[in-house]
């Protein structure tokens, strides 16, 4: 017997005389409160996340701060490559490369309210998983309609089969006596720009 | 029988600043996971629904095994499977050297600890590096991690400083304990590594089987290294890790990271399903490993322990695991969840740790997935290898817990007749029959408060 062969008969041994199935009550929430405003509850975890939030494409200049060389994928739009920056397209750089960037400016998929994360799936505007990784600075640009109260909310928006990194505030780590320390091995400072898309 | 636990347990309670280390520590999560939880007025809900969804994975542990596998086969995942340790190790170890490395940088997980795969790799001339900041901090000092979530949680900060200076080759001469400086020291130390590592190992917090999809939950960021820079990923999955579907994350990734590091969420969740076009590892490894899990399943009672999502609140309001740390119970898995698994997971040899518990519930009121670990240790009091003081000290905490008025008493009662033979806050013995239980074990434990209160009171 190979060991996927016995693994399952082990299994199967081990389940001898069960019942078939459990019922699972989901009685949990699938959504908040009416009239929740889904937008300052993602700002006030973000700020509680220590992230910094602006608001409008506008400020997508501000967001990048002293970064001068800004590595963006591909298809971001056009619209966003704002200010001094020297944007440089993702085509497959190699890591030393996105090791020398200042920043990265990328959109996302969905954004929750009241955990305050947001979710990148490489769908549009976000490129591959490495390039909102190595650089220090991320600043991901939020679409108002991509924010949604809840998680359950939000898992339908996903591409389910596709990388998904799912964010809540920049690097950190409480493996110090417990006491959160902004910034370790991901980018130390994230940036949201909440706007009208 | 062993009695690894009491003698350990004793080692540890001599060791105060351990001691102050542990209650600082646990103090402290115990709010904020407390705080968190209270957030959600459906919290009970969530707890009904994650613990039914792990018992019904039990029951249909053979179609989604099979289910996951071929979703991953397809998405281009290669995927193993090894009957214990030592077949996980050899598969991990032969996939490192095909491709061309000598040296893993790995995320930290419970199952390549449980596997020791760190020491199998060293004997095979292969180096695993750990990359948690705890994990790095365990593996410089040559330790053991204490805990599931802070395996570093026995150190203070000014430790921790002197364990850099003395064993990380480029730790910067005037290193403070600060734990931002001594944070900027770890990232400077591994970024190197993570950019030019060629293999990677992890484990999974979940395996979903709808997709073949793994979820990797952390936050400093390691764990995307680990999974994004290097070619080549091996993730090291138990059996009992699986969930039906994708939706089921919207009950687990509200518990999980409310119950561990008492957050709205953690920083950063990975989630890949087998291979992606030009976007992270090109050869992707998932080892299915049972050692010692299809046991634990065929025990009606004890299986529960499978469901168990390492979030380790239960090892946090223990006041057993608060005053001896997670050494003194010689596994993996310390705490309430390691006095059930443990011994289930390695039958006779740690056959005493069912008895390193008070019996007081509080691991089963904060457990997110609702594993009844007092009801699971007296089974295993009852079916594992013990004396007949023990068996009479049991059977009767078994018929009081039935009923939790007369077990509050009970407690109450234990708590006034063992006030004499209490010493700096520990019952050394009690009268006869009780002596049988407490001549090995000093942690018989009625606390001056039964624990129930306490925890109700210190919850907040
Ligand atoms: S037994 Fe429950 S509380 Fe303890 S680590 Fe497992 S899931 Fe968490």
């Amino acid at each position: 017997m190979n060991a996927k062969e016995e693994i399952l008969a082990r299994i199967g041994r081990a389940l001898d005389g069960t019942e078939e199935t459990v019922e699972v009550p989901r009685r949990y929430r699938r959504s908040l409160d009416e009239g929740t405003d889904v937008v300052e509850l993602l700002i006030d975890r973000l700020v509680d996340y220590k992230a910094n939030v602006h608001h409008g494409l506008e400020s997508i200049e501000a967001a990048l701060g002293e970064a001068k060389k800004v590595v963006v994928p591909a298809d971001l739009p056009a619209g966003w490559r704002r200010g001094g920056a020297e944007y440089i397209e993702d085509d497959a750089l190699a890591t030393d490369e996105l090791d020398g960037m200042d920043a990265v400016l990328t959109g996302c998929a969905a954004a929750v309210a009241v955990s305050g994360t947001i979710m990148l799936d490489a769908g549009p505007a976000q490129g591959r998983r490495a390039i909102t990784l190595v650089p220090d600075h991320h600043v991901v640009v939020v679409g108002r309609d991509q924010i949604v109260g809840h998680l359950a909310q939000a898992l339908p928006r996903l591409s389910r089969t596709d990388p998904q990194t799912w964010i809540s505030g920049p690097s950190a780590t409480s493996d110090i006596e417990l006491q959160r320390v902004e910034g370790v091995h991901g980018p130390r400072r994230l940036d949201v720009v909440i706007a009208d898309l | 029988m062993s009695t690894a636990f009491p003698k350990a347990a004793k080692v540890a309670l001599g060791m105060p600043q351990l001691r102050s280390n542990l209650a600082h520590a646990t103090g402290t999560i115990r709010g904020k996971r407390a705080a968190v939880a209270a957030e959600l007025d459906d919290w009970e809900q969530l707890r009904d629904a994650a613990s039914a969804v792990k018992a019904d994975v039990q029951r249909h542990l053979p179609e989604l095994l099979e289910t996951f596998e071929r979703n991953a086969i397809e998405a281009g995942a290669k995927v193993h499977w090894a009957r214990d340790g030592a077949e996980a190790n050899r598969i991990a170890a032969r996939i490192t050297r095909e491709a061309g490395a000598d040296e893993v940088v790995k995320v930290k997980s419970m199952a390549t600890q449980e596997i020791e795969l760190n020491e199998h790799f060293e004997a095979e001339g292969l180096a695993a590096w750990e990359t948690d900041l705890a994990e790095l901090i365990v593996q410089l000092a040559e330790d053991r991690p204490s805990h599931i979530l802070v395996p570093a949680i026995h150190y203070n900060r000014t430790e921790i400083r002197d364990i850099f200076k003395g064993r990380m080759k480029d730790a910067p001469a005037d290193l403070t304990d600060d734990p931002a400086a001594l944070a900027e020291a770890a990232r400077r130390h591994l970024r190197r590594r993570f950019l030019s590592a060629k293999v990677a190992v992890s484990g999974a917090n979940f395996a979903i089987a709808e997709t073949g999809s793994l979820v990797v939950v952390e936050s400093e960021g390691n764990g995307r290294m680990c999974l994004t820079m290097p070619e080549t990923l091996i993730s090291i999955v138990g059996v009992e890790k699986l969930l039906p579907s994708f939706d089921d994350l919207e009950v687990f990734m509200q518990l999980l990271p409310r119950s561990s590091t008492g957050e709205r969420m953690n920083p950063y969740s990975s989630i890949w399903t087998g291979r992606a076009e030009g976007d992270g590892p090109k050869d992707v490894h998932i080892i299915l490993l049972d050692n010692g899990r299809t046991d634990v399943l065929a025990d009606e009672v004890g299986r529960q322990a499978l469901s168990c999502i390492r979030c380790s609140a239960c090892l946090n309001v223990c006041p057993v695991y608060e005053r001896t740390g997670g050494h003194a119970y010689g596994h993996v898995y310390p705490g309430p969840i390691g006095a059930i698994l443990a011994p289930q997971l390695e039958p006779g040899r740690h056959d005493d740790l069912p008895y390193a518990s008070s019996l007081c519930g509080a691991c089963y009121e904060v457990c997110p997935v609702k594993i009844n670990i007092p009801e699971v240790l007296v089974h295993l009091r009852q079916t594992g290898p013990h004396g007949a003081g023990e068996k009479a000290a049991m059977g009767a905490a078994q018929a009081v817990m039935a009923r939790p008025g007369l077990w509050r008493a009970a407690l109450r009662a234990a708590r006034f007749f063992s006030r004499p033979w209490r010493r700096r806050g520990y019952v050394r013995r009690l009268p006869f029959p009780g002596s049988k239980w407490t001549v090995s074990r000093d942690l018989g434990v009625p606390p001056k408060e039964s624990f129930r209160d306490w925890w109700k009171e210190h919850e907040r």
